[in-house]
């Protein structure tokens, strides 16, 4: 069992300047995939509160450094869609923020790479205020007001299409 | 200089998501509910809390700091290539208030699941929509052995007001839910535009 500094903590030494290191998706992630399958219900039911798995034991902001929230850029809501730009310049990324990008080739919100790659919303929140500060991804930002209603029109319509 | 989100050259679309909250209490049935319609596995996320989130302007105590984590389930339906709706199920502890604004912010309407056994557990999901002006409709979850009250029973204990839909509703079956989440999309239709509803 790795600890939580091997998972999410430690980085390799700067890789410097050659470029065999830094081609995408080289690196594997360091940290385990899509825990985002149990449910926060179910069968914690019956079991005390404490003695439920609270998930990795980490320190979260260490992969964003200690930032607790993006410097900058749109505000990134749960249900804010991501997706990865085109015309990507090279570059040399941290792996969070490669795997973020791996996931954001299709269009994908805030909330579901929170869950797939099993790190908390406020982190992603941090690491895609990097990569769209980069010009990485591109977001499109939510509605805060009712939708129009060919929208909501649309919803509906899928629904009885279920 | 060029911002991020520039657009220099034809991009494509990104798609618009729309959110529904779906809430009650605890074993209300939230989660199954989130199952029975939606398209993949619920997802769980986990969004950190420091106490200094809260509000609390505390610079100086970040080594008193205590840490809270709070699970939010979701499913997702892809409606067209443009819309996807996301299903949320509320925290089901209180002291997760705060999560409940941003679940509201922007949402489109919301599912108040009520379990007749418990009924008391849904009284603070009224109050809050109410409050916050988000449409709901209420479902009464059928549970094996519960008693079976008619909807006015139901409509009085929660003190909602007559516009409010309360449906009887099983969370288990993909059919069920569908029929809340249209009466709850009519709803909000309905309020919306009341004049074509005639």
């Amino acid at each position: 069992m790795s600890t939580s500094e091997e998972r999410y903590g430690v980085r390799a030494p700067d890789p410097g300047d050659d470029p065999a290191d830094q081609a995408p998706g080289r690196r594997s992630a360091p940290w385990h995939r899509g825990r985002g399958h149990p449910t926060s219900e179910g069968p914690s039911l019956g079991v005390a509160l404490g003695d439920a798995p609270t998930g990795p034991l980490v320190r979260p902001y260490t992969m964003t450094r200690g930032r607790t929230r993006p410097s900058t850029g749109p505000r990134l809501d749960l249900v804010t869609i991501v997706v990865t730009a085109r015309d990507l310049k090279e570059r040399n990324r941290e792996p969070e923020h490669e795997a973020i990008m791996r996931l954001c080739h299709r269009p994908i919100s805030v909330a579901e790479i929170s869950a797939r790659l099993d790190i908390p919303l406020t982190v992603v929140r941090v690491l895609l205020g990097d990569l769209l500060a980069d010009g990485d991804v591109r977001t499109r930002a939510t509605m805060t007001q009712l939708p129009e209603k060919k929208v909501l029109q649309a919803v509906l319509d899928g629904i009885r299409r279920l | 200089m060029a911002s991020a989100d520039s657009e220099t050259r034809p991009q494509e679309a990104i798609p618009q998501a729309v959110k529904i909250i779906i809430a009650g209490g605890f074993g209300a049935g939230k989660t199954t509910l989130v199952a029975s319609v939606s398209e993949i596995t619920p997802l769980s996320t986990e969004e950190v809390m420091t106490e200094a989130s809260y509000g609390v302007d505390d610079i100086g105590g970040v080594e008193h700091k205590t840490t809270t984590t709070v699970a939010l389930d979701f499913g997702r339906i892809t409606i067209n290539d443009d819309v996807v709706l996301y299903l949320f199920g509320t925290p089901g502890q209180d002291r997760f208030w705060f999560m409940w604004d941003e679940l509201a912010e922007g949402a489109l309407g919301a599912v108040v699941l009520a379990d007749t056994r418990r009924l008391d557990t849904c009284f603070h999901a009224v109050d809050f929509f109410e409050r916050r002006g988000v449409p709901f409709v209420v479902a009464v979850n059928r549970f094996e052995g519960s008693t079976v009250y008619r909807e006015e029973e139901v409509r009085q204990a929660l003190d909602v007001s007559a516009d409010v839909p309360i449906i009887l509703a099983d969370a288990r079956e993909r059919g069920s839910c569908k029929e809340v989440l249209v009466e709850l999309v009519t709803h909000v239709i309905r309020g919306r535009d009341p004049v074509m509803s005639g």
